[in-house]
């Protein structure tokens, strides 16, 4: 999922300073899953953006909705009515649902109220971590399905770097794993450990970021 | 193995001497008579001397304008380069202008990575490894040909390196790698700062073992204690580097004006141990911000004066 996290309320606050009146709208998505978008925390924010306005004497309205996605234009419909009595939407969604409120408000503000972080998944209960960067061609095959460009702070392809120690990078004071130290354990169980003894060649980054905004199209679902 | 560049190292190594080199990093300012400075210490005692890249992720002149410094000061530069700065299109084109201003030693290195520097919250690049690097050279040098595909036009005759370290983890993958560098394109390796002797020992048992100190010349890093804080910063601060606890205590066995001395004379036990050893083909001295020691260092391990090629 798409993991994300809520930005400091002063941040939020300081967004918002002109408006008299905001829509805090929410996600039911991958936001919902990381507890930082959903329903519960539009709720949350509304409350605290309503009490620290209320609190320097200058009140704050705060509509709350939460969409279904805000990432299909038809999920932010629901808004059409809200938004006509708004100043500005604060969007906890990822960073898609404020672009595409944006697309569909021409002259309307929004802001974000999440940071989006990374792709990725919970480890345990609050604990999340970043399994993929969306490099657009999935080499994970050749590394026992672990991915060195998402989980090796120098995106080696052939690791582990000088900087392992004891199963950890040298990079986040012991609090990430060195993924190349897990490749190769991982290779070992496979009897597979003959995988790493060439060079692994250039990656394509043409797919990834780097060649411009991507789009995907799928012809078959577009008739 | 045939003459690649032609560098000074390169003849030295392929004798069959023991080669040396030393390291001197730029400085963080444009200052280049400081750099000179350093360098003129290292100019009869050293085969060739590494200029570092942006060593620790901190921002330094330039490898390729110090070691023309370098040149102009006769001596011979080994021009480190890493991949955390520079995409490939930015690598080629150094390779290509390091090759045209008459640089003929290049090391290989994916570099210290940036959140350990000066500037934590720039981009990195990492499109290449050191590993893809070396192969980039090579095959620029060997085959004439880019890694799109795309003809060199005078192919830069360098004589190429790598990096190893034998006290990452995991252990036992450590010769493998160093096989891959192999492979790639390295021709010979400069080891990270070694301490800790009996891992070495084993290191290049191994190396032996697969038939790589054949394949490539191994020098073997030394790095002297100047203080025991410098040691216990080593030992405690630096991933991938172990410091057995007897040089400790020999530090602070000694009274404080002669630390250093002793400091100096670990060095030079260091450097005669790995020079025992079968498969070592030189030492690779970095005195960091030491560089005035390094003539007495190698002298006292016996290492000058060096050898005169043509």
């Amino acid at each position: 999922m798409v993991v994300a996290e809520s930005k400091p309320i002063g941040e939020i606050l300081e967004m918002i300073k002109d408006c008299k009146k905001v829509l805090v709208a929410g996600c039911k998505g991958c936001v919902t899953v990381c507890n930082s978008g959903g329903e519960k925390e539009v709720g949350i924010l509304a409350s605290e953006l309503r009490i620290a306005r209320k609190t320097s004497g200058n009140d704050l309205e705060v509509l709350e909705y939460t969409c279904e996605r805000q990432c299909d234009p038809e999920y932010i419909e629901p808004l059409d009515d809200l938004v006509k009595e708004v100043d500005a939407v604060v969007s906890i969604a990822c960073s898609v649902g404020p672009q595409y409120i944006a697309a569909r408000y021409p002259y309307l503000p929004v802001y974000p109220g999440l940071n989006t972080v990374f792709i990725g998944g919970s480890v345990e209960h609050g604990v999340f971590k970043e399994y993929c960067q969306a490099c657009g061609s999935c080499i994970i095959g050749d590394f026992g399905g672990l991915c060195p460009v998402a989980r090796c702070a120098k995106q080696l392809m052939n690791g582990p770097c000088g900087g392992s120690s004891g199963g950890k990078c040298e990079v986040g004071r012991g609090e990430i794993d060195c993924v190349w130290h897990l490749i190769y354990e991982r290779l070992k169980n496979l009897g597979q450990l003959h995988k790493l003894e060439e060079p692994w060649g250039y990656k394509n980054w043409a797919t990834s970021r780097e060649a411009g905004p991507r789009t995907m199209i799928r012809e078959e679902l577009r008739k | 193995m045939t003459v690649t560049a032609g560098s000074k190292l390169e003849k030295i190594l392929k004798s069959g001497q023991k080669a040396v080199t030393c390291e001197c990093g730029p400085p963080r300012g444009a200052d280049a008579e400081h750099f000179r400075h350093k360098a003129q210490y290292l100019k009869n005692c050293a085969d060739a001397v590494n200029v570092t890249d942006n060593q620790t992720a901190v921002v330094r002149f330039c490898s390729m304008a110090a070691c023309r410094i370098l040149m102009d000061m006769g001596i011979e530069p080994v021009m480190q380069m890493v991949t955390r700065d520079m995409n490939r299109i930015a690598l080629q084109s150094n390779v290509l202008g390091a090759a045209a201003l008459g640089i003929k030693n290049l090391l290989c290195l994916t570099g210290d990575h940036h959140t350990f520097g000066d500037h934590p919250q720039s981009k990195n690049v990492h499109d290449l490894d050191s590993v893809q690097l070396l192969d980039c050279v090579r095959r620029m040098r060997d085959e004439g040909k880019m890694i799109s595909g795309t003809e060199v036009e005078g192919r830069p005759a360098m004589f190429i390196g790598a990096a190893a370290n034998p006290f990452a983890d995991p252990f036992e993958f450590r010769v493998v790698r160093l096989a891959k560098k192999i492979k790639a394109g390295a021709q010979f390796i400069q080891t990270q700062c070694i301490y800790d002797m009996e891992r070495f020992g084993k290191f290049i048992e191994m190396a032996n073992d697969m038939g790589l100190t054949e394949k490539c010349y191994i020098l073997a890093g030394i790095t002297p204690f100047k203080s025991v804080g410098m040691a216990n910063y080593m030992k405690k601060f630096v991933p991938g580097i172990i410091v057995p606890d007897e040089y400790i205590t020999r530090l602070k066995g000694v009274p404080k004006d002669k630390v250093a001395e002793e400091g100096i004379k670990i060095a030079v036990e260091q450097i005669q141990q790995c020079l025992e050893m079968k498969g070592v083909a030189g030492i690779h001295l970095m005195a960091i911000e030491w560089e005035e020691k390094a003539p007495e260092i190698l002298e006292k391990a016996g290492l000058l004066p060096r050898p005169q090629v043509d």
